[in-house]
């Protein structure tokens, strides 16, 4: 099998943007990573564009503007996963040898308010049952029944995501907050307070795969792509993403993370321990602690022991979300994996200026969500 | 009537209809008629118990997309001895007055009014001591 590097990345800042169409935010991104990778018009032979509620014919829409089109260009829904499974898709043609040059891409504009999900039957609507980030709280409550996690470790992971989101150019919110401050927000639903959920909103990113070397005139560090898995759920946990009305009293079903994680170890030939640094799902500040777990950064309940000893902060051993996270980004469903991948492959690159993790070599993003769809897309250099 | 058809058996015993696969014999809620589990194509019809206990809840405090009725309401999962664990409204809104485990039994709750029809979901009570 071919390998696949990454030629160049580029993003539209995450936030919200009046007059500003998902045209428009795509049109930024695309340039950026096609320009960063020195690839030009007739350079890919095929486009995936992420998007949830892009609508009809987004990609299209995005390199037609650019006057760009011809080749294949598949739009991709798998929820907060769409960019890792546009990623997946990418890769697999590259390898495969079927293209050589792939340009990968998520645009989004998401709607204000508590998102408003095609997922939920009208049934469900009417009997209040699609309110999304109560799902996140009854999860957030067994994760603090069952291992030692706290309020004030749910306090910790946003006071960290927003420091590092402090110092990223890209982020929404760029201004640091005290735990006090995080724990006095209201109670959108016990226990998870407004601030520590995260803010839907807009944005576009970018990444350009390749199977040949890129440039050898470009200064960059060359980045491999050595894993890009999407998963969907197994049947059974009533809390899973999936979000099913009913499930089994059994707490042993992998979660579609796992199931994602594992098989890109695999693919990668790596274990969690070679990581070096990890982007990973926080739409919650709970569902940062779980992704610990279920990405196998510890043990089962060990994701508060990371949070005392400071390990996931930038300058411990295992920085996780040094762009700030969704928690400082905000979440734009299609554009919020790649917006990982671009931070990491920066990371990976030395290039990261104030958020830098030193000598950062193998690095992994992750996102879960509705469907169940999760991406673990694992990056060297 | 009720929110849904084959939601629940309405009158004054009510009870949830869920699926029970005669190939797996796991049981599932809503019923549908192939099995989530195993993919058998013969799922009975099982009312489930009435009762069961909270193993988790939380409150929701504004009313999200496509809902018309009150806030704050009660919102979690009750395990019933059929061996399911099922999302629900839960009739007390206050997360602190609920604990862990604790008896819960299944009460219709109205939603709207159509047509001169209550319209009616479910959800569950704490049991009365």
């Amino acid at each position: 099998m071919k390998q696949v590097l990454v030629a160049g990345v580029g993003i539209h800042a995450f936030g919200r943007f009046e007059g500003v169409t998902t045209t428009d935010l795509g049109v930024v991104a695309v340039r950026n990573a096609l320009e960063e990778s020195g690839t030009g018009r007739g350079g890919f032979q095929a486009a995936f564009c992420a998007t949830a509620y892009g609508g009809v014919a987004s990609g299209h829409k995005v390199l037609g503007r650019l006057g760009m089109t011809g080749m294949p260009i598949v739009d991709v829904e798998a929820g907060c996963a769409s960019g890792g499974a546009a990623l997946a898709l990418a890769k697999s043609a590259i390898e495969s040898g079927q293209i050589e040059t792939a340009l990968v891409f998520g645009v989004e504009k998401m709607p204000r308010g508590i998102i408003r999900s095609s997922f939920f039957e009208p049934w469900q609507e009417a009997s209040g049952l699609a309110s999304t980030p109560s799902y996140f709280a009854l999860r957030a409550q067994r994760l603090m029944h069952i291992s030692g996690v706290t309020k004030s470790h749910l306090a910790a992971v946003v006071v960290k995501n927003r420091r590092h989101g402090s110092l990223n150019p890209d982020a929404m919110f760029r201004s640091e907050v005290d735990a006090a401050s995080v724990l006095a927000s209201r109670v959108v639903c016990e226990p998870l307070h407004l601030w520590m959920l995260c803010s839907p909103n807009e944005g576009a990113a970018a990444v350009v795969l390749t199977a040949a070397d890129p440039s050898p005139s470009r200064a960059l560090p060359r980045v491999r792509l050595d894993a890009a898995v999407l998963r969907s759920h197994l049947p059974g946990a009533v809390l899973s993403e999936s979000t099913p009305m009913s499930g089994l009293t059994n707490d042993d079903v992998p979660p579609p993370t796992t199931l994602a994680a594992t098989a890109a170890y695999e693919a990668a030939g790596i274990g969690p321990e070679s990581l070096d640094v990890v982007e990973c799902q926080d739409t919650d500040a709970a569902r940062e602690l779980l992704s610990y777990e279920e990405l196998g950064l510890c043990g089962p309940g060990g994701s508060a022991a990371l949070i005392d000893e400071g390990a996931t902060v930038l300058g411990g051993r295992l920085p996780v979300n040094p762009s700030g996270g969704l928690l400082s980004k905000g979440e734009p469903l299609g554009a919020s994996a790649l917006g990982q991948v671009v931070e990491l492959v920066r990371q990976l690159q030395g290039r990261a200026a104030q958020r830098q993790v030193p000598d950062a070599r193998v690095a992994l993003s992750h996102t879960v969500g509705r469907g169940a769809n999760a991406s673990v897309v694992i990056l060297s250099s | 009537m009720a929110v849904r058809d084959g939601l629940f058996v309405i009158g004054e015993h009510p009870a949830l209809i869920g699926g029970r696969c005669r190939k797996c014999g796991q049981v599932c809620f809503p019923r549908q008629d192939i099995c989530p589990y195993c993919s058998g194509e013969a799922v009975d019809r099982i009312e489930l118990s009435r009762s069961g206990a909270l193993w988790a809840w939380t409150a929701v405090t504004a009313a999200p997309p496509g809902y018309g009725g009150t806030v704050p309401y009660g919102f979690g999962v009750v395990e019933l001895p059929e061996g399911v664990r099922v999302i629900t409204r839960l009739t007390e809104a206050d997360p602190a007055k609920l604990e862990r485990g604790q008896a819960m039994d299944l009460v219709l709750e109205e939603l709207s009014e159509q047509d001169g029809k209550r319209v009616l979901t479910y959800a569950f009570a704490p049991s009365p001591r």
